[in-house]
């Protein structure tokens, strides 16, 4: 029976464990948020990920690890485009570049961090392509699932408590009105900071979140930070349509005098 | 013509906002409640799983309801059908029960995306011997200053009077800031 369905039904993190304990082979593929991801598995085992078009040549995940130089990758772009993962690897090992447990290493951790980015999607269409092989050019590994299921099972319920502390991202932040606090002397991360340089009450949250390239689960820890630390406070969005069916008449004295007939009467009961 | 005007009752399971209406309303409150069937939720014997309706009548030419919503989270998409067109709303919380606390904050937050109406915050079940004080509840649900906090019982009138007098102080304070 096809493996295939909805996130919102079947979690990440529950895919990874029927994935393990089937020791199945093959390979995942997940419609998320904008971008698809392709994971593929060998006996139950991570053999390798990668989520949307962003550059996955062995050159570019050495480069996000660190083991080579912003020139040696243009170099390496340039004179070796031609090669596959496991040609250029074998190239680089014999020059003494790199070890081959440090790509090993390289690839194992951009496969896990691709994963960690799948944690955050809860919608989606998945379906499991059995027995799949990764294509050939591509340098395979062989990662346990358990730790990585732990993990997801953290952030899922990581995500569960955001989601209830802050339900919509339609609405909009605005700083406190604390007087004496200085955002210079507190101590913000990078990505609270971008978030931070948004903040005005004719942003919604979701508007920052575009802004800034975080998803739903990352703005939304950042704004809880920031709400926890009483820097600032959710608000509705400045501009957004008010109602105007809560009165009967749209005639303001009108509207006064029902709110004021309706005082008199609770407080006749 | 007759008008008619509508307050919503929101907040977590067993707040006790059936009581609330039940406590002012002049005719029987139109419950949908049903036997509850979940063993964690087992606290009361029933629960609301559509709406609570109370009614007051002002004159011969406008009537109050009162809306209360269902508490369990599955029935929640009632919540933006009976939020639509309200005059403000309430948030019950049971005083008694931190643990709901965070659910209450949760709901807040829902129904101010849903309109930007004035709401007050009703510390329920305050009678009780082990109800949180009033300061603590607004800390722990992060509420701001200007959010009114009223302690409450919804079972007596006078309370449940007062919160709604308030909330309708607070309609009447942003209508006038509004047009001055």
């Amino acid at each position: 029976m096809a493996l295939k369905g909805n996130l919102r039904d079947f979690t990440i993190t529950q895919l990874l464990n029927l994935i393990n304990l089937a020791k199945k082979t093959g390979t995942l593929v997940i419609e998320g948020p904008g971008e698809i991801a392709r994971v593929t598995f060998r006996e139950g085992k991570l053999a390798y990920a990668q989520v949307g078009q962003e550059d996955n040549s062995l050159a570019a995940i050495l480069l996000r690890s660190n083991k080579i130089t912003n020139s040696q990758f243009k170099i390496l772009k340039e004179r070796t485009s031609q090669m596959t993962d496991k040609e250029l690897g074998l190239l680089l090992i014999n020059a003494g570049y790199v070890s081959q447990d440090e790509i090993l290493k390289s690839i194992q951790l951009y496969c896990i961090n691709s994963i960690r980015r799948l944690f955050s999607w809860v919608e989606g269409f998945f379906r499991f392509e059995q027995d799949q092989p990764l294509p050939e050019d591509k340098i395979s590994v062989k990662v346990d699932l358990e730790n990585l299921i732990i993990e997801g099972s953290r952030q899922l319920r990581e995500w569960e408590q955001l989601q209830e502390e802050i339900p919509t991202l339609e609405m909009a932040l605005k700083f406190t009105d604390r007087p004496g606090t200085n955002l210079r002397n507190i101590n913000l991360s990078v990505e609270e900071w971008r978030v931070v340089s948004y903040v005005n009450p004719k942003n919604t949250m979701r508007q920052i979140a575009r802004a800034t390239r975080m998803n739903d689960l990352e703005i939304r820890r950042v704004v809880y930070a920031l709400l926890q630390a009483g820097l600032v406070e959710i608000v509705r969005p400045g501009g957004a349509p008010i109602p105007t069916r809560m009165f009967p008449t749209q005639n303001k004295e009108e509207q006064k005098s029902l709110v004021n007939r309706l005082i008199a009467r609770i407080r006749s009961i | 013509m007759m008008q008619t005007v509508k307050i919503v009752v929101t907040g977590p399971f067993s707040a006790g906002k059936t009581e609330f209406i039940r406590s002012v309303s002049e005719i029987d409150v139109v419950s949908t409640e049903r036997k509850i069937s979940t063993e964690a939720e087992k606290i009361k014997e029933t629960t609301t799983v559509a709406m609570d309706f109370g009614r007051i009548t002002v004159d011969e030419d406008l009537v109050l309801y009162l809306f209360g919503t269902p508490g369990q989270r599955r029935f929640d998409f009632m919540w933006e059908i009976l939020s639509e067109g309200m005059l403000g709303f309430i948030v019950m919380v049971d005083s008694t029960r931190p643990e709901t606390f965070r659910e209450a904050r949760s709901i807040l937050e829902t129904f101010r995306a849903y309109a930007p109406t004035p709401y007050v915050v009703a510390a329920n079940k305050q009678d009780r011997p082990d109800a949180w004080a009033i300061d603590d509840m607004r800390l722990a649900l992060r509420l701001d200053s200007k959010v009114k906090i009223l302690p409450s019982i919804a079972t007596d009138k006078d309370a449940v009077k007062n919160v709604l007098l308030e909330l309708l102080y607070s309609i009447l304070a942003e209508m006038e800031a509004g047009s001055s």
